[in-house]
């Protein structure tokens, strides 16, 4: 909210008559309020008339009556989801993949950022930096594409050359177990490098003046790496870190529902593409509403956490 | 001493920033690897992709292929309406988010507060994926390229960003061309946007590229597979690989089924490569101004 109130209004402006707001609003600030016309009704259609519609979570809706008359149900739809084997299934899969994500991923750029760091010759820097940012700009879909290239159990030059070097002809892409190890994998290639920038951004506060001091007084790479580029990245670190745990539930619909199949599904389900298989395809708009809004609310309440933690580590930090 | 010193410094230096050097050139070339593999596959014959497992340069070159997946009516068409979708779309979300960002940023508008509440509030909770694709429905919008531009029209932490951005905007401007008897909307039309062409600018890249690249929105709401774009179109050949996909007016004609694949993600990325630079610069401007609060 900080970012927001930058000032108070006027104390005086309360104290103002009716009449004198009205002329203010109407006479004064006319053009100003024509230009909000499409951005507010952007916001009551698109996001507010669906957080209404999320009532359905409660009713057993039925298309042709519509929202009002559907009839309530009040919270059977949770009760079924919670207590059907594939909400444990659904959280376990989540969770792993975050976990997995945090655990593998999620160090992978600052490792990167610290190497970026100490390469000296800046066109060389520049030049590597130029390269790894490129898949982020990348659809998911091309990612995918690219890994049913590249793993494809016929003929894909990664399979061919795990046959040769290991002797085992691996379908990567069908069998579970390589679901989420995948998942990581592609997650690394296409956000890693971006993933440096913000590190870099930290680090390029340091004054040179601290390093040269260092070798000055003898201090070697590792001590000069331990003692000045890790303090300093440091607080950037735990904020990033807070903020990626505020948002385990976000595994992102796109390279999940792209890497699911009928082989892997057991292991591949999250919420979001749970929500889209039995709501969409299946059409059981309330129960998949239900699950969406048993979702969101617990993904509110983790941001919201996570963001007060962030701002009692670090006062500049945090989302709001 | 200070010769110790130096031996102790740079020689196990030296080393590390070899090695450094090394490790960093061998993740950049791992980054752009299956590039390299997916254009040099897109120019080899059918029979080379089959028999070399990897390579970077085709024995035989041709462009089948690319000839295949551009005599296609499906393949053309996807890509004429990515193009539309994705130009009209930057347009409309443009309009959305700056139209809106610059009242906002006005200290005296009357209900500023609770207009930016309301988008702090749908920053932190939607409806969620159902009942915003029941409100699409309700408008008649399924099946209807508008559903890829308007449900997003306006992202709620660009628009934040936006509004901070105009009130920092330099008021004696605007007081100058409201003396001389200009509206709000004429000072926002003739001299805000104009100056506000760096900002236009990097908003515009990140609205074209989202649009081009989503594939969420033109799967919940395009049915219709004659109204694809090129990223359904391009799950249907790489993911699905169904062979069918891009069809053929020829029933003797066998397509060659790994080459479309590669040609496809070629076409499908060379937009971005094109504007990369461009993207590089502003995307890193705009992730650091977004976790720089305003």
């Amino acid at each position: 909210m900080k970012a927001i109130t930058l000032r108070k209004p006027e104390k005086n402006a309360d104290k103002k008559s009716l009449a004198e707001i009205v002329k203010i609003m109407w006479v004064r600030d006319k053009w100003l309020y024509c230009l909000l016309i499409p951005g507010v009704l952007y916001f009551l259609i698109f996001r507010y008339a669906p957080m209404y519609g999320v009532i359905i979570a409660f009713k057993n809706y039925v298309p042709f009556l519509g929202i009002q008359a559907s009839p309530w149900v009040g919270l059977d739809h949770f009760t079924s989801f919670f207590s059907s084997p594939d909400f444990l299934r659904l959280l376990g899969n989540t969770l792993w993949l975050s976990f997995l994500g945090i655990a593998v991923a999620f160090p992978a750029p600052i490792f990167l950022a610290i190497l970026l760091n100490e390469i000296r010759f800046s066109v060389y820097k520049k030049l590597v930096q130029t390269c790894i940012y490129v898949p982020h700009f990348l659809s998911w879909t091309i990612v995918i594409g690219l890994t049913h290239v590249l793993f494809s159990i016929n003929g894909g030059a990664v399979v061919d050359l795990v046959e040769t070097i290991f002797g085992v002809r691996i379908n990567f892409l069908a069998e579970p177990q390589w679901f989420r190890p995948m998942i990581i994998l592609q997650g690394i290639w296409k956000g890693t490098g971006w993933g440096t920038i913000i590190f870099l951004a930290a680090l390029a506060n340091v004054s040179p003046e601290q390093y040269e001091a260092a070798i000055v007084d003898g201090a070697g790479r590792f001590r000069r790496i331990w003692h000045i580029t890790l303090p300093a990245i440091r607080p950037t670190v735990v904020i990033m870190l807070i903020l990626t745990m505020g948002s385990v539930l976000n595994t992102g619909f796109d390279q999940i529902f792209l890497m699911t199949n009928s082989l892997n599904r057991s292991v591949a389900d999250v919420f979001d593409t749970y929500v889209y298989n039995v709501g969409i395809t299946r059409g059981s708009y309330s129960y998949s509403t239900a699950v969406g809004l048993f979702k969101s609310l617990v993904g509110i309440i983790l941001i919201l956490t996570t963001d007060f933690i962030a701002k009692k580590v670090d006062k500049e930090s945090g989302l709001f | 001493m200070s010769d110790m010193h130096k031996l102790h410094n740079t020689k196990p230096g030296k080393v590390f920033d070899f090695i450094n050097i090394i490790f960093l050139g061998i993740a950049a070339i791992i980054t752009l690897l299956p590039f390299v593999y997916v254009v040099a596959g897109s120019f080899a014959t059918e029979s080379e992709l089959a028999r070399r497992a990897f390579f970077v340069f085709p024995e035989t070159f041709t462009l089948e292929a690319y000839r295949y997946i551009f005599t296609s009516e499906a393949f053309i068409r996807s890509i004429i309406v990515t193009i539309g979708v994705t130009a009209v779309g930057t347009l409309v979300q443009l309009f959305f988010t700056f139209t809106l960002a610059y009242p906002l940023a006005k200290r005296q508008l009357r209900g500023r507060k609770l207009l930016i509440n309301m988008v702090v509030f749908a920053m932190l909770f939607s409806g969620g994926m159902i009942p915003t694709f029941l409100v699409v429905q309700a408008l008649g919008l399924v099946d209807s390229y508008w559903a890829l531009m308007l449900p997003n029209a306006i992202n709620p932490f660009n628009l934040i960003i936006i509004k901070n951005f105009f009130q920092n905007f330099s008021v004696e401007l605007e007081e100058s061309a409201k003396i001389d008897g200009a509206t709000e909307i004429g000072i926002f039309w003739r001299i805000v946007l104009p100056l506000s062409k760096p900002i236009l600018a990097t908003f515009a890249l990140f609205y074209a590229v989202g649009i081009w690249n989503d594939f969420m929105s033109p799967l919940l709401y395009l049915n219709d597979s004659s109204k694809w774009t090129l990223q359904l179109l391009l799950r249907q050949v790489t993911i699905s690989s169904d062979p069918n996909a891009l069809g053929s007016l020829d029933p003797d004609y066998i397509p060659p089924a790994e080459g479309m694949k590669l040609a496809i993600i070629v076409i499908a990325t060379l937009p971005i490569m094109t504007i990369y630079p461009f993207l590089q610069k502003h995307f890193a401007k705009g992730l650091l101004i977004g976790s720089v609060k305003g």
